[in-house]
């Protein structure tokens, strides 16, 4: 077994560090007004964003997501299914040295999460994948 | 009288030979009833590199009888093609001849006469005997073992899993990964990790739930032929929720396909010629993550219990699926050269206890294992006259007789059995032992519940463990089998989306149809959630037999499958 950083803190040796990120709630009403507000109306492309998410989540209140776009001056998330679509957005400055973000967010049911990522030349880019919140118990 | 393994061996007529992964041949050796040991381990291997795999053997440490699926449908991308191929087309794609050694092995129809031919299949004694063999020709040959090994039968239930620790260090086993495993509770497998398992533990998808950080070691990098291989461990993705998540907290598992590939690579660049993936994903899920993440040469598939007489290739990715509960054992063999793997020969080999010779020295060990349980397990419970089995997508007999005893038990208009794959075969006109009742239902959160659902809350559940076998993404099934429903009848059409599949639900004992609104009693076992009461299923299951005393399960004709 590997030493983990719960085993290491347990032990009482650990030391830790955390990176901050503020979540900007533009309470949008659907996901589309939400994404059309961040675009400033224009349509996203596909690019080199990453969207990692469970492909079922473990625990729907709890849905560990990363994003990763190289290059990229800011991303929304939004979870496409939630009664509010708007989740986080990252803005990484000229001395970010990477363009990469993870939160955990709570969904409400199996629904898309979606990232839009706004690209330094202006443009946009997006990209999704659905993640299942299921009842389960029969696997075997 | 003539054992059967004299029997078997006394009619050889010509010395047969069995190529590498022989088809036509099986078929040629078993129409001339020319079984024998030798045979079925086959010549000695090619390559330089020998990997022995074992996996979902369940705690199986007897022969046993054991039914293949007569359904198991496949969708989407995978409809057709194996291991979804049973009866007829299975023996087709693979050239087996009906009513021949491999057909009974590795299909379903005429069980019962097959297997009076045949015999019992398995036996962890017969699997030391041909680990053996295979390691007189190849002595550094490595024994993988897939996981679910732990869980499945009263001695192992009775010593967490002890049992099974004990007779795979026996075996030596060289690395294994778990799913069942961690239904132990995570403190017991970490204690058999730390001070009782000899092997390597591997599942480089297993992460601190908390920290998102690597749990447990990813990889073991080995020295054999003069080639560094890699052995990277895959536990099941799906635990917590296909299993009670309260007896591992703080796990996170998944497929995590993009962990998947940066091991890979991690392996590549530490100077490993050969990548070979010990998995529990499940078939599917292996064939879509082969697709997916370039640089495994090999992945020996499990949890879905699939026997595939072939390697099934992805590009250059070989899949080998070994079986369940000690039928099968493959032997792969491997030319690896510092630039890579050269060649690949795979041969499963099929545990037929009688005619592999048992190993005296594994027999003994087993046996110490079962003494402390030996009179409670023996004890007579009923008798069948019925063939019992579990394997299909939608029911088995042995689910349909857990299903009758829920409802006349614990007094429920319906019965909710989970679709476990695990679990041996009886044959008609055989007693009832408290052992094969263990067999079927031996696992740490047994407690049969009574409660009331509504008719939408119970469809909504069908459509959801629908979605689980038949989403179109295999990595988003979780593998086993469709919940099995007694009292309640309803139609599947498998190629409709969640939500749209499961229609016509109706109650049997008056045929009138369950409605959304109304609150009906329902009974069940193998809840996730913590806190379930109720007596262990096992408990409910011998007080039916004991009441009628000769079991009978008449032909399930409650569900309607449509395949689209």
């Amino acid at each position: 077994m590997i030493m983990t950083r719960r085993k290491t803190l347990a032990t009482g040796i650990g030391a830790m560090g955390a990176a901050l990120f503020v979540p900007q709630l533009a309470m949008a009403a659907t996901t589309e007004e939400a994404i059309s507000a961040f675009t400033g109306g224009a349509t996203p492309g596909e690019g080199d964003l990453t969207l990692t998410a469970p492909e079922i989540a473990e625990n729907g209140n709890t849905v560990p997501i990363e994003v990763s776009a190289p290059g990229a001056e800011s991303i929304i998330i939004l979870a496409a299914g939630n009664p509010n679509p708007d989740v986080a957005t990252f803005n990484f400055g000229p001395l970010a040295g990477e363009q990469s973000a993870s939160t955990r967010i709570r969904l409400a049911k199996t629904q898309d999460v979606v990232a839009v990522a706004k690209m330094s030349d202006g443009s946009f880019i997006q990209a999704k994948q659905e993640v299942k919140v299921t009842i389960g118990g029969c696997g075997g | 009288m003539i054992a059967r393994r004299h029997f078997l061996q006394a009619s050889l007529a010509t010395s047969a030979l069995i190529g590498a992964s022989g088809f036509g041949n099986w078929s040629r050796l078993a129409a001339q009833q020319t079984l024998s040991q030798d045979d079925l381990i086959g010549p000695d291997g090619s390559g330089n590199v020998t990997l022995i795999h074992i996996t979902d053997i369940h705690a199986q440490t007897q022969p046993i009888w054991f039914r293949e699926p007569e359904i198991n449908l496949g969708v989407g991308d995978v409809a057709g093609l194996p291991p979804h191929l049973t009866g007829d087309a299975f023996r087709k794609a693979f050239g087996i001849e009906k009513g021949s050694a491999m057909d009974y092995a590795l299909t379903y129809d005429d069980f019962v006469a097959l297997a009076k031919t045949y015999g019992k299949m398995g036996g962890l004694d017969r699997i030391s005997t041909v680990v053996k063999a295979i390691r007189a020709d190849r002595p550094d040959a490595l024994l993988l073992d897939g996981g679910d090994t732990w869980q499945g039968s009263l001695p192992a239930l009775r010593s967490n899993g002890a049992d099974m620790v004990k007779l795979f260090n026996a075996l030596k086993t060289d690395a294994m990964t778990a799913h069942w495993e961690f239904t132990l509770g995570l403190d017991r497998v970490n204690e058999i990790i730390e001070g009782e398992f000899a092997g390597a533990f591997l599942g480089a998808n297993i992460f601190d739930a908390t920290w998102d950080e690597p749990a447990y070691e990813p990889m073991t990098m080995v020295e054999r032929g003069g080639q560094q291989i890699a052995i990277i461990g895959q536990a099941f993705p799906y635990l917590p929720i296909a299993n009670p998540s309260w007896l591992f907290p703080d796990l996170s598992f998944g497929v995590r396909q993009e962990r998947m590939a940066a091991v890979v690579q991690e392996a590549r660049d530490a100077g490993a010629a050969a990548v070979v993936v010990l998995s529990h994903n499940g078939f599917d899920v292996d064939r879509q993550m082969a697709a997916n993440v370039p640089g495994i040469d090999v992945i020996l598939t499990g949890h879905t219990h699939d026997a595939i007489p072939e390697p099934v290739m992805v590009g250059q990715t070989a899949l080998i699926a070994s079986g369940s509960h000690g039928k099968f054992v493959s032997r792969v063999d491997l030319d690896v050269q510092s630039d890579g793997v050269k060649a690949i020969n795979h041969r499963l080999i099929p545990i037929f206890s009688d005619v592999i010779t048992p190993d005296a020295e594994m027999t003994a060990m087993v046996d110490e294992t079962r003494a402390p349980y030996a009179d409670e397990m023996a004890e007579v419970v009923g008798r069948t006259s019925s063939l019992l089995y579990r394997r299909g997508n939608f029911n088995g007999t042995w689910d349909d007789l857990i299903c009758n005893a829920l409802i006349s038990q614990r007094e429920a208009d319906i019965a909710l059995s989970p679709g476990f794959r695990w679990g041996a075969s009886l044959l008609p006109d055989q007693d009832i032992t408290r052992e094969d009742i263990f067999n079927v239902t031996a696992m740490s959160y047994p407690n049969a519940y009574r409660t009331e659902m509504s008719g939408e809350q119970l469809h909504l559940i069908m459509e959801d463990v629908a979605d689980n076998l038949f989403n179109p993404d295999p990595y988003y099934q979780q593998g086993g089998d469709m919940v099995r429903v007694g009292g309640m009848g309803y139609r599947i059409d498998v190629s409709q989306p969640q939500g749209s599949r499961i229609t016509d639900m109706t109650l049997l004992r008056d045929g009138t149809p369950i409605e959304p609104d109304k609150t009906y009693n329902v009974a069940g076992w193998a809840s996730v959630n913590e806190g379930t009461e109720g007596p262990p299923i096992w408990e409910v299951v011998e007080a039916h037999i004991r009441e009628q005393g000769d079991v009978s399960i008449d032909p399930n004709a409650s569900v309607d499958v449509a395949a689209g």
